[in-house]
């Protein structure tokens, strides 16, 4: 039972440290800011999920995959495609009904955070 | 005077190097922490919620967002980003700090055109790239379903 | 009086007679710290933004200066300088409190120089006091030039960090019976670009600049770089003063041995402030709160105070342009 929960969460550290390490090797060699990063790794994780590669990962990898932002990708195409499977209109929309949770929960977030709290500048 | 090509040289020669294997490090320990922590998430939602897979999958995302959203709005995030590097950026906290981070900056310009106007200043291109990557796979499988 | 194609000696003397300066807390706890007359706690200073903030940097600086002179606001010909800030706002929000006339001034980092090169021309023109103040603030160029500032991003490893402050020098055209540091002469920069577009490596894009002030200043006053006892640069970092110092001895100008500059100056070792400090402020700051004292003090009588400054917009790093630079050359000198 113990070494089941290590292993699990074992294949978690290592899988989303990998994900990250490979995030951090483009920002130190191409000069990428943030969000061109988290583009490219949405953008992977829909092509992941598009071409059916996804789902092997998380098999193995669980939140290793699914917490960074490829997940988040993943799961607009995973959406995509089983809306594709019902009609065209489906098809376009099913994608951002997939991940209508982590949408509203950010901007409702944001909305709210921000209105409690202000930047400050950084101590050095 | 130099040209701009000779000077781009000893640029580059002069330039500091980024501490590789600090700045890896980091972003896997980091990154790695932030994933076990949505994997807990997880697997107490899974544990002591009556839902299927899906839901909780997409309640682990929205509490791993309002943590990002949380830790930005007290300010820590961006000193876990000072360290972390993609290790923060990369899970989908960061994409919350993306959010968060612009609509406080321009809380000051008011609330409509300051804090809802800039909030996707940073994650604008990350949504509208997923959403319209997402309806070009959901078309390419409608078409590929139909051609079948 | 013209010395050259882009360099002045004033004909009426122009004193550097009072100064005043206002630091973050992080500037105050670098190496400046005994010299600092006034530092803030925090950021905000009790202001409801940052760009109030440094605005009332500028407040507190010319009322100071106008204290220690003894001078009444009548008095003043002419409030000169600027900011970092679109439209120069904090300079002229501050100005309005003052019933001085104000010329806005803009050349990025370098507007101290081209502050005090202009205060020059004015004396010599026939004014009688003029206010020269700078300033920047670590908060409000963030959002100007950078990231929203609670964004968790990670510094590059030729970053600089803005300079929280504000320098303000009062130039009279009659200096008082005790020493007293004066404008020997200016040289007007050019824009040299020479395609840097890194726009986290500021020190490399400006460096050729102040390379091509100094060169001029240096060829059309006849001085060798020994004349002075420092040639200080603005905020070029380590990076780009150790750039400066190969492109001068490359092209055989000096050996650049008392080459120095003020966004190393600023901060202290193991403060996490990349490769400098940087900023409007940057070049205010030190020589108002360090440069003058010395200079007052006998310890240094001739300094050349090369402000640098990068003309970027956060819109022209997107539309892919290089980064302009330009460096104003002026030398303090006490007779």
């Amino acid at each position: 039972m113990v070494w089941e929960i290590l292993s699990r969460y074992g294949r978690v550290f290592l899988c989303g440290g990998l994900v990250c390490l490979v995030g951090q090797i483009l920002i130190n060699k191409t000069k990428m800011t943030s969000a061109r990063i988290l583009v490219t790794f949405l953008l992977a994780g829909v092509v992941l999920q598009a071409v059916g590669l996804f789902d092997a990962i998380k098999e193995f990898a669980l939140a290793g995959v699914t917490i960074p932002i490829i997940g988040f990708g993943s799961t607009l195409a995973e959406g995509a495609i089983e809306g594709a499977k019902i009609g065209l209109f489906e098809a376009c929309t099913y994608g951002l009904r997939a991940v209508a949770g982590g949408l509203t929960a950010a901007i409702v977030f944001g909305f709210v955070i921000a209105l409690l709290f202000r930047s400050r500048s950084k101590t050095a | 005077m130099i040209d701009a090509k000779s000077y781009a040289e000893i640029v580059k020669e002069a330039t500091p190097k980024t501490q590789e294997a600090r700045t890896l490090f980091a972003a896997f320990g980091i990154g790695g922490v932030i994933c076990m922590i949505g994997q807990a998430v997880f697997d107490v939602y899974a544990q002591f919620l009556n839902a299927d897979e899906k839901t909780v999958s997409a309640l682990t995302g929205m509490t791993m967002i309002f943590f990002g959203a949380l830790l930005t709005g007290v300010g820590v995030y961006d000193k876990i980003g000072y360290y972390a590097g993609a290790g923060s950026i990369v899970p989908i906290t960061g994409f919350a700090n993306s959010i968060v981070s612009p609509a406080m900056e321009f809380h000051n310009e008011g609330i409509v055109f300051g804090l809802m106007a800039r909030m996707f200043g940073v994650a604008g291109p990350i949504i509208v790239s997923g959403v319209c990557s997402s309806v070009a796979v959901g078309i390419i499988y409608y078409i590929v379903g139909v051609a079948a | 009086m013209r010395l050259g194609r882009q360099t002045y000696a004033p004909d009426k003397r122009a004193f550097v007679t009072h100064v005043a300066d206002i630091a973050g807390s992080d500037e105050a706890m670098g190496n400046l710290r005994h010299y600092i007359d006034f530092a803030i706690d925090c950021g905000e200073w009790g202001c409801a933004s940052h760009e109030k903030a440094e605005s009332k940097f500028r407040d507190v600086v010319t009322k100071r200066l106008l204290d220690s002179s003894g001078s009444s606001s009548r008095e003043i010909d002419c409030i000169l300088g600027g900011d970092l800030i679109n439209q120069i706002v904090p300079s002229s929000f501050s100005a309005r409190n003052f019933d001085i006339p104000f010329c806005g001034l803009y050349c990025a980092c370098a507007t101290f120089g081209q502050s005090l090169a202009v205060a020059s021309m004015m004396i010599a023109a026939g004014m009688d006091k003029i206010i020269c103040c700078t300033s920047s603030h670590f908060a409000t160029a963030e959002r100007q030039y950078r990231y929203p500032l609670e964004l968790g991003t990670q510094p590059t490893p030729t970053s600089q960090r803005t300079v929280t402050g504000a320098g303000a020098a009062m130039i009279e055209s009659s200096g008082p019976d005790h020493r007293c540091p004066e404008i020997g002469a200016y040289t007007l920069g050019k824009i040299v670009d020479l395609g840097c577009v890194d726009a986290n490596n500021m020190g490399a894009a400006m460096a050729p600049a102040a390379f091509d002030t100094i060169a001029a200043h240096l060829r059309e006053t006849g001085r060798s770089a020994n004349y002075y006892d420092m040639i200080v640069t603005g905020d070029l970092g380590a990076l780009g003063r150790e750039l400066l110092a190969e492109l001068l001895r490359k092209e055989g100008v000096c050996d650049a041995s008392n080459l120095n500059d003020c966004g190393c100056m600023v901060f202290a070792e193991g403060q996490k402030c990349g490769l400098g400090g940087s900023g409007a402020g940057c070049s205010s700051l030190v020589y108002c709160s360090y440069l003058h004292k010395l200079l007052v003090s006998g310890q240094l009588n001739r300094i050349l105070l090369v402000p640098t400054g990068a003309l970027l917009s956060k819109d022209s790093s997107l539309q892919g342009e290089s980064i302009p630079g330009i460096a104003y050359a002026v030398a303090i000198e006490c007779r």
